[in-house]
């Protein structure tokens, strides 16, 4: 029997209110930790300049808007630009790979991404990482049409090697918007953990084939018949993927292209872009890390208003300690450690609530935007949380505390009425 | 002259009344108490014989004068250290017990121990087979009669082998052949422990069960003028 002994015992004798109390205190901290920890790594993923591209470039207009489009695959197009830009850009001694994008269609809401086999051949989304394509895969013919999904694509529509799919017109999904084409799946892409995961690629000439689209990159329009060839004219993409040989490259091609030119936009480097639609959006990010310190500090009051509502009937037990030769500070430390022992239980319990939003946070995410959290990512939160939350239920066991260390011996010991 | 156990010189001990007077409760000029000697007093409902134990016990400090207890004085040490003293050398029997009734009949031994002389549950163990409890040691104090809690609140007075067992009115909850029996066996068990009893009540033929007893009216001089005049304050120690 020690210390311990006696606060288990008083954690027992009050075990309704300890437990609202530990619960609470597991919300809070699990809360809190989800928080900071989704905030972390949602920011770095989407700024961490991991989506192995430098930079993108597309039609006049918002550099965000061109990113999400292109990189994560969310929002719609600002438009397109000539053929003849994209040739122009990927012959430039500036870029060391550039891959055109044709966006528009999708089938059952994921997107349909018009490419070429450079995109699985010579693009690497992390260092020396290209995409990796399941054992029985193979690149599309560009000639045919072909398809490569994405791991989480294929997975949630069920889709394998020799399955066959009939897009849809637009990035919203109707089912009066149907194409004709059918197109047939030849391989499933390893998983990257990434937007590229939500994708259905085929190859750009299918897009400009694709039955109703119509080209218009001579500035009339042209409907493309099957086996005639298209003059690159017609031609338009929805962007171009680029990789540079340096930052001094960036450095020139956005004086070049946004600042001096007109016709197209240049969104680099791709993580400042990101980085500024965080900072936009930074206000939702504080307003959530407000609330979760507010519940911390209810957490906190109620982990002070359970210990003290208990005082009263306490006291006569408190006279009892003392008159046995427990010290003030005996039965001080009784109550510090008890609030202490709530909070750690409460931050013991924390991690499963965190284990829990992660788990939820982690099928939102990647439906919507195909990154991965992990829940076992090293965060400073996962540590300053449950250690903040231990001090500060210290803290408010201090008012309690104070109360037992007051209390009268010689009058709580008469006999009760 | 015998080596003095407990040694009182000119204590006393006065309370604020609501109105804000103050009220000397105890004034006692001398009591002295040797060691393993056994020592019944007498005192009437409200002539501060419970104030009396607390002060010998530190619970209450003194006003003025002083209590020697084995070798130390009481009344020169911090409240701390009184706390300490307490817990080593003295043994507490509350009238009511004050027994601690989310804990099992062996575990308020033990608590008796904590901040004595270390818990040692064997010894807890002995100390109820001795008081006539094995078979309710894992009893809470409301599955026990009166006169078993009373026999549990013997056992943790005796649990870090006291010099001294203050005893304030330990029959006063019981019926009369009870009251013999758990008399009797407070008076053996400080015998067996070599435990000097000062026990106070009000009933004489506890008092006539002691070689020595004393009056609480001929020791403390507060006492007569406090029957004469009723305080309220003696709402706040049970006096």
């Amino acid at each position: 029997m020690n210390l311990m002994s006696l606060v288990r015992r008083s954690l027992r004798q009050h075990a309704l209110s300890s437990f609202v109390t530990i619960v609470s205190v597991g919300l809070a901290a699990g809360l809190t930790m989800s928080v900071f920890a989704i905030n972390a790594q949602t920011y770095d993923a989407f700024t961490g300049g991991k989506v192995g591209f430098d930079a993108v470039l597309g039609a006049r207009g918002s550099q965000l808007q061109l990113v999400l489009n292109t990189v994560f695959h969310l929002e719609t197009s600002p438009g397109n630009i000539p053929w003849s830009l994209y040739k122009e850009i990927s012959e430039d001694s500036r870029v060391t790979l550039a891959i055109p994008y044709a966006v528009g269609d999708n089938y059952q809401g994921y997107r349909i991404v018009g490419t070429t086999q450079e995109m699985f051949t010579k693009f690497t989304y992390r260092e020396g990482q290209g995409f990796v394509l399941e054992p029985g895969g193979r690149v599309f013919d560009e000639s045919k049409k072909e398809a490569i999904l994405g791991n989480y694509v294929a997975e949630k529509l069920g889709l394998t090697v020799g399955s066959a799919f009939t897009p849809y017109h637009g990035l919203q999904f109707s089912e009066r918007e149907q194409h004709e084409d059918e197109y047939t799946v030849v391989a499933i892409m390893e998983p990257t953990n990434g937007p590229s995961d939500r994708v259905l690629w085929i190859p750009i000439e299918g897009i400009y084939r694709m039955s109703g689209h119509v080209l218009r990159g001579a500035g009339k329009p042209m409907r493309a018949r099957p086996g005639e060839v298209i003059a690159e004219e017609n031609l338009e993409v929805s962007a171009v993927m680029l990789k540079l040989r340096n930052p001094q490259a960036g450095f020139l091609l956005n004086g070049q292209i946004n600042q001096q030119g007109k016709v197209a936009t240049l969104a680099w480097p791709i993580a400042r872009v990101m980085a500024e639609l965080f900072d936009r959006i930074g206000w939702v990010s504080r307003i959530l890390t407000m609330v979760a310190y507010l519940i911390v500090v209810v957490a906190a009051g109620s982990i002070l208003a359970s210990i003290y509502n208990t005082m009263n009937e306490r006291r006569r037990e408190f006279a009892i300690l003392r008159a046995l030769g427990a010290r003030r500070s005996t039965v001080f430390s009784a109550i510090v450690l008890e609030a202490s022992t709530i909070t750690t239980i409460g931050a013991l319990l924390g991690f499963l609530v965190y284990g829990g939003i992660l788990a939820a946070a982690f099928v939102i995410v990647r439906a919507q935007t195909g990154v991965v959290l992990d829940a076992f990512r090293f965060d400073h939160a996962l540590w300053m949380t449950p250690v903040g939350m231990i001090l500060l239920g210290a803290l408010a066991g201090l008012v309690p505390a104070f109360k037992a260390y007051r209390t009268d011996v010689a009058s709580n010991l008469t006999p009760l009425s | 002259m015998p080596p003095w156990l407990l040694d009182v010189t000119g204590l006393q001990k006065s309370f604020l009344s609501p109105e804000g007077e103050s009220t000397l409760i105890v004034d006692v000029p001398r009591f002295q108490l040797a060691e393993g000697e056994q020592v019944a007093v007498r005192g009437a409902s409200g002539s501060g014989k419970t104030t009396f134990l607390n002060l010998i016990a530190g619970i209450l400090q003194a006003d003025k004068g002083t209590i020697v207890l084995a070798g130390q004085t009481m009344t020169a040490l911090s409240e701390g250290d009184r706390d300490r003293v307490r817990a080593k050398t003295i043994g507490y029997v509350f009238q009511n017990f004050n027994l601690l009734q989310g804990y099992t009949a062996i575990e308020n031994v033990m608590l008796g121990m904590l901040f004595g002389s270390g818990v040692d549950r064997t010894r807890a163990q002995q100390l109820l087979e001795r008081v006539g409890l094995s078979h309710r040691i894992n009893y809470r104090p409301s599955q026990l009669s009166i006169g078993q809690q009373q026999r549990v609140a013997v056992a943790r007075a005796l649990a870090n082998r006291p010099k001294l067992v203050l005893a304030d009115e330990p029959t006063g909850n019981l019926d009369q052949r009870h009251a013999g029996e758990a008399l009797e066996l407070i008076r053996e068990a400080c015998r067996e422990n070599g435990a000097a009893l000062l026990l106070v009540s009000h009933d004489p033929a506890v008092l006539a069960l002691f070689d020595r007893s004393e009056d609480l009216a001929d020791l403390n001089q507060a006492a007569a003028a406090h029957a004469a005049a009723p305080v309220h304050t003696e709402n706040r120690t049970a006096l």
